[in-house]
């Protein structure tokens, strides 16, 4: 019973003890840190990703490629297409085709260096056009929510029904031109649908916050409070998935050139040397290699980079 | 003290309870000087340094803290489940003469369960979603070695549900967790804690996510199942008032050292180190107590915010006025056609006087989060009216409607939901400014500055980010935003009930000042009575979307003519402690 | 659980008339005439041009068209191949084989990626966590058919322990090599969703609690966390069934192999529109078919969707 509970005399170890006041100091309840910079999330963020190796070898990695693909002639001397001499086919590796030629005598080195274009611009411009896209359908679906969730969500659906290289495949093999642009917008017409799905999870997570209700309260219109607060606030994931999309957009594009469906023969690519490659593999694996070592490397630097991104925007990372 | 173990329904033969009586001069738990460390990647930190606790066979003891003070980690190195890179570094946990620290895998398991059991914090997210409640008995019974067949374990399964306070035990078992509320997914921790009846039972928290009311309820079935079985309690709450009331021995921790420790009652009484004087003057379960047994004898307590309540009638025009007010949702069901109609709030009439707080108490569900969105104008009711200064806010212009705005402004609940993170907090006070078009750039930060000042935090605070700062520091930004337009009426939903208990305080001694500076009117909106002792002029109790009592707060809790009523006001823990003014 | 598969079944039906018509759309609604489009800078003659204009009823209005193909579709009329065999029967011919291939794929690749992500994600952090986060890292980045012709070259050619090539009717052993070749990049990506996964659940309240229970450690870990991880695990499997199909069309026609992505590559080094065009369509059904299934399997794992 409560009551004579109180009265008993307390039993060994259980005595009143109290710390002595020295020993822990009470502080002022709740101070604010007034010494440390100013921190925003994103700078956080930037502060957690400069610690990480894996940032700096996958951003170095990246640089690498970006500047390749910009100025390819900083690095060799030979011309990918008309420097092909028919007479030097397969050369092997020499001072001056460092990693040798292939079966019409042209530069490896020089077409490897150059094809970093193709891929570069294909990836990027996809990237840009997906995440504009997909980010404008997911975040009206997520936002407005009711009909316009319904019917664009719908069209998210059928859109996703159709695997995105599948779609590519089907109007890459009636368009007639294949440039850059066209490939990217082909990938796009049909990529956009899970950064639409991502953007509308983020956008309903995100509009139910508090910060939300009292924008609302002070009367700020939807449409301010959709592009000043809620946007902002889901971009996070949106960004992790873009700089992982954008690597596999590479891959889907090398994909669709070594099938004979992606960019024009005329078009210096990784994805159409590794397909002329393909013919002597048995022979000299070195055609492939190196485009291959090549795609293989800009991907991986996308790749880590979504990782690391990742890492350092995940809420559930983060102490608070 | 000696209790002998028998079970209402006669259970004990097949229960495995532990044969021999439990010696009560020999300390079940004795913890020396316990140290953990958590390693981060900027250091060790130390969570816990030098804690000392003894618990005798069957006896309830209470670690009270507030969050970060180590209460929870000292709870779960008990039973080796620190979470991430935290280890005990030094010190000794001996349980039954037999030491903890150190002990192999397979013996920690065996120990689990069959000898400590745990109850834990959060209804919600400690049940497994994918598996059915019973399947989450009987795996522990498994587990502990439980004799007996998959039907005879299934009965049991049932009867332990039973004992925790579950009807219809047999049916629930083969519900999913989804299909519980929260007090009922409570009692089925409590079984899973129960099942294999340890001596000493961790409940970490074990009701502070759920209703007041099932909280006393859940707590006194506790209290009378282990007083039947012997079972030693270890509570672990940031409620001293709690603490004082369901264990006999108390343990006071901060910053991962024992401040205090002793008898609940000499503690409560006499508090001596600086800390736990703090925690007992701030505690609002004992504040509110305090308060009402000062009102009884014809005193003034000085921890009471509100002025004296009586003065209300002294024709304070009524700034807003609710009238019938109702609010109606469509839920659409799973099934085609099949939506229902759910009345969240049913014609409810109330009136907040001019510089008064009214406080709108209910539980969750009851409807007051729902009234205070149509006050603030965010939710349009289904019929009624909500008046303002004597004009029917339905009726204004859009542009009225904007202006008015500017003289309603809310505070929430979620310190770290209320304040955009990527917006500096010198954006987040300005951003109101700018939308209503107030001043220059320049005459906004000095606005912003006298705002920072007003709140209590330093004008540096600005350039900083939510992230930065603490919940307590988030809500005075918080109030700060909204007091950026010179508001008359604020909107405060829960905006305390998130908040450590000396913050709590602060906050509440900060709401009361700006509302004694600024003649503002606080539209309070809380599940927690004590609170409401400590700071309104008038209480509306909600209930099922209704109003079932509306008076000043001394007539409320002097005489509440609601069953309800009552039933809220004796669920404040603390209630039947005896604390002198 | 009735209502859910009635309304998910709902669901399907605007998926279904939307993919079909947005491919149908693709091919045939584009500015000019698609059938002198067709074969290339040849083109084709006038009374190939014919027929096939015949055959697609390409003189009706669109939406007539369109039907004609749905009905083609539910008919098994799927109309001619270039070189004269019914599609149909080029399709049930494949389709076998691909199921084939697609099976053993996602056995591999779910068997794999859920063991070694789970090994993982128990020991985050550990050289085992390291050094399969860095081969799946390298798997993601590779093409499958840089994948592909490295394993023929190395497995099949210089080790000579499998099959290079499947050819007609491939049996177990030489579907194997293409198998692995397509579950590599799901295998990957697999592993890490289990991981990342697992490394949540581990710390999930209900883990705790069911260790504070008494459960052993591997108990825990079957009944908690693995079963719980696979949630999301499934909920990709659905969406990889779409990666399996389009990776089919450079896996199996690396490997000759006569299955619909085969047949597909085929066509495409061919350029025969139709072909294309009616083999998506049936991998677009396939995989809104096998997506559907995924649902429902996600409606026995997690009794909260189940229940809804």
């Amino acid at each position: 019973m409560p009551e004579n509970r109180y009265d008993k005399a307390p039993r060994p170890g259980q005595g009143h003890y109290v710390a002595a006041p020295e020993d822990v100091t009470v502080g002022v309840v709740d101070a604010v840190v007034t010494d440390e910079a100013p921190s925003s999330m994103w700078r956080d963020a930037w502060r957690d990703m400069s610690h990480r190796p894996l940032f700096w070898i996958s951003a170095a990695m990246i640089l690498v490629v970006v500047v390749i693909s910009i100025a390819p002639g900083l690095f060799t001397d030979q011309l990918p297409r008309s420097g092909c001499v028919l007479a030097d086919s397969l050369l092997p590796p020499s001072r001056e085709h460092i990693f040798g030629t292939d079966k019409i005598g042209c530069d490896i080195y020089a077409r490897t260096l150059y094809g970093a274009k193709a891929s570069v611009t294909v990836g990027l411009l996809t990237t840009v056009f997906v995440v504009v896209l997909g980010t404008v359908v997911g975040a009206i679906a997520g936002y407005y929510g009711g009909w316009t969730d319904t019917i664009l969500s719908r069209i998210t659906d059928i859109f996703f029904a159709v695997p995105f290289v599948l779609a590519a495949i089907v109007i890459l093999s009636i368009v007639p031109s294949r440039s850059a642009l066209a490939v990217a917008l082909v990938l796009a017409s049909f990529g956009w649908t899970t950064i639409a799905r991502i953007t509308r999870g983020a956008v309903l997570s995100v509009k139910n916050n508090e910060f939300v209700t009292a924008a609302k309260a002070l009367g700020m219109s939807r449409g301010a409070i959709l592009w000043r607060h809620v946007l902002p606030n889901s971009s996070a994931p949106i960004i992790v998935y873009s700089t992982v999309a954008l690597g596999t957009f590479i891959v889907a594009e090398a994909t669709l050139t070594f099938l004979g469906i992606g960019l024009d023969p005329s078009t210096v690519s990784w994805g159409g040397d590794l397909s002329n490659g393909r013919a002597s593999i048995r022979t000299n694996p070195e055609i492939m290699f190196y485009p291959a070592a090549a795609l293989a490397f800009t991907v991986l630097g996308f790749i880590m980079l979504g990782d690391v991104v990742r890492d350092a925007l995940d809420p559930k990372a983060r102490k608070r | 003290m000696t209790t002998t173990i028998t079970l209402t329904d006669g259970t004990t033969e097949d229960a495995p309870v532990p044969a021999e009586k439990p010696d009560d001069s020999t300390p079940l738990l004795e913890i020396k000087d316990l140290q953990i460390s958590f390693t981060t990647a900027t250091g060790t930190v130390d969570a816990v340094r030098g804690v000392d606790l003894t618990v005798y066979p069957g006896q309830s003891v209470a670690i009270v803290g507030e969050s970060g003070s180590g209460k929870s980690t000292t709870a779960h190195a008990i039973i080796d489940l620190l979470p991430g890179t935290g280890k005990v570094t030094g010190g000794s946990i001996s349980f039954g003469g037999r030491e903890l620290v150190g002990l192999k895998r397979k013996q920690v398991e065996d120990l689990r369960g069959r000898e400590i059991g745990l109850v834990p914090q959060d209804p919600m997210s400690n049940l497994n979603p994918v598996w059915r409640i019973g399947a989450q008995i009987d795996e522990a019974l498994v587990a502990n070695g439980f004799p007996g067949s998959r039907a005879e374990r299934s009965a049991r399964v049932a009867e332990l549900l039973g004992e925790a306070g579950l009807p219809d035990a047999a049916r629930r078992a083969r519900q999913f967790p989804h299909e519980f509320s929260g007090g009922m997914r409570q009692r089925a921790l409590i079984a899973i804690g129960l099942a294999s009846r340890p001596k000493l039972l961790i409940a970490d928290e074990p009701t502070s996510a759920l209703d007041v009311t099932v909280q006393k309820t859940i707590l006194d079935h506790l209290e009378g199942l282990t007083a039947e079985l012997g079972t030693a309690v270890l509570f672990i709450t940031h409620d001293l008032g709690l603490a004082a009331e369901r264990a006999e021995h108390l343990v006071v921790m901060y910053k991962g050292k024992v401040v205090e420790s002793g008898p609940a009652a000499q503690i409560l009484k006499d508090p001596q180190h600086e800390y736990t004087k703090r925690l007992v003057a701030s505690a609002p379960s004992l504040a509110s107590r305090r308060i009402q047994s000062a009102h009884e004898r014809g005193t003034e307590a000085e921890d009471l915010l509100a002025e004296h309540a009586d003065e209300v009638e002294a024709a304070a025009p009524d700034v807003v006025v609710a009238k019938d007010l109702t609010k109606v949702f469509h839920i659409r069901g799973s099934r085609p056609g099949a939506h229902t109609d759910f009345t969240a709030v049913d014609s409810i009439d109330f009136v907040l006087p001019k510089g008064h707080t009214l406080a709108l108490v209910g539980e969750s569900g009851s409807g007051k989060s729902t009234a205070a969105n149509m006050v603030l104008g965010l939710l349009e009711p289904t019929s009624g009216t909500v008046m303002f200064d004597g004009n029917d806010v339905a009726t204004m212009s859009p542009k009225e409607q904007f202006a008015l705005r500017r003289r309603v402004q809310p505070v929430f609940q979620n310190p770290y939901g209320s304040l955009d993170p990527t917006y500096s907090i010198f954006r987040s006070i300005e951003e109101p400014l700018v939308l209503h078009r107030v001043g220059d750039r320049k005459a906004r930060e000095a606005r912003v500055r006298e705002l920072l000042d007003m709140v209590s935090l330093p004008q540096a605070t600005m350039r900083r980010f939510p992230n930065e700062l603490s919940g307590g520091q988030r809500q005075r930004i918080a109030i700060a935003r909204a007091l950026a337009l010179k508001p008359e009426v604020l909107v405060l939903d829960e905006a305390v009930s998130a908040l450590d208990v000396l913050v709590q305080a602060q906050i509440l001694t900060l709401l009361n000042d700006l509302q004694a500076e600024l003649g503002l009117s606080f539209l309070f909106i809380t599940h927690d009575l004590a609170v409401v002792r400590q700071i309104a002029d008038l209480v509306a109790v909600m209930k099922d979307g209704s109003i079932v009592e509306h008076a000043t707060t001394d007539e409320v809790f002097d005489n509440p003519q609601q069953e309800y009523t009552r039933d809220l006001l004796a669920a404040i823990p603390g209630a039947s402690l005896e604390i002198g003014g | 659980m009735l209502w859910y598969l009635g309304r998910r079944l709902l669901q399907v039906i605007p998926v279904f008339i939307g993919a079909t018509l947005l491919l149908y759309a693709l091919v045939f609604l584009r500015p000019g005439d698609p059938v002198a489009g067709l074969g290339g800078e040849r083109g084709l003659p006038e009374a190939v041009q014919q027929q096939i204009r015949a055959q697609f009823h390409l003189d009706q209005p669109f939406i007539v068209q369109y039907l004609y193909y749905l009905r083609g579709i539910f008919t098994f009329d799927l109309g001619d191949t270039f070189t004269g065999r019914p599609v149909a029967e080029v399709v049930a011919e494949a389709l076998p084989i691909t199921f084939q291939l697609a099976i053993m794929a996602l056995v591999i690749e779910t068997v794999f990626g859920i063991g070694f992500g789970l090994f993982a994600g128990i020991r985050k952090g550990k050289l085992f966590d390291s050094s399969v986060l860095v081969l799946s890292l390298l798997l993601i980045a590779l093409p499958t058919f840089v994948t592909g012709l490295v394993l023929q070259i190395v497995v099949g050619v210089n080790l000579d322990w499998l099959p290079v090539t499947a050819g007609r009717d491939p049996d177990f052993y030489s579907l194997l090599m293409p198998a692995i070749v397509l579950a590599t990049t799901s295998f990957a990506q697999i592993l890490r969703l289990t991981r990342t996964s697992v490394i949540e659940n581990v710390t999930a309240d209900f883990v705790r609690t069911a260790s504070a229970k008494g459960l052993p450690r591997d108990k825990v870990v079957s009944r908690h966390v693995l079963r719980n991880s696979l949630i999301p695990v499934v909920t990709f499997i659905g969406v990889d069934l779409g990666n399996l199909m389009t990776g089919s069309i450079v896996t199996e026609g690396i490997f000759n192999i006569n299955g619909v992505g085969g047949t597909l590559f085929e066509a495409i080094q061919r350029g025969e529109s139709v072909t294309i065009v009616t083999m998506s369509t049936v991998i677009v059904l396939v995989y809104i078919v096998a997506n559907l299934l995924v649902d429902l399997l996600y409606a026995v794992l997690d009794p909260r969707i189940r229940y809804a």
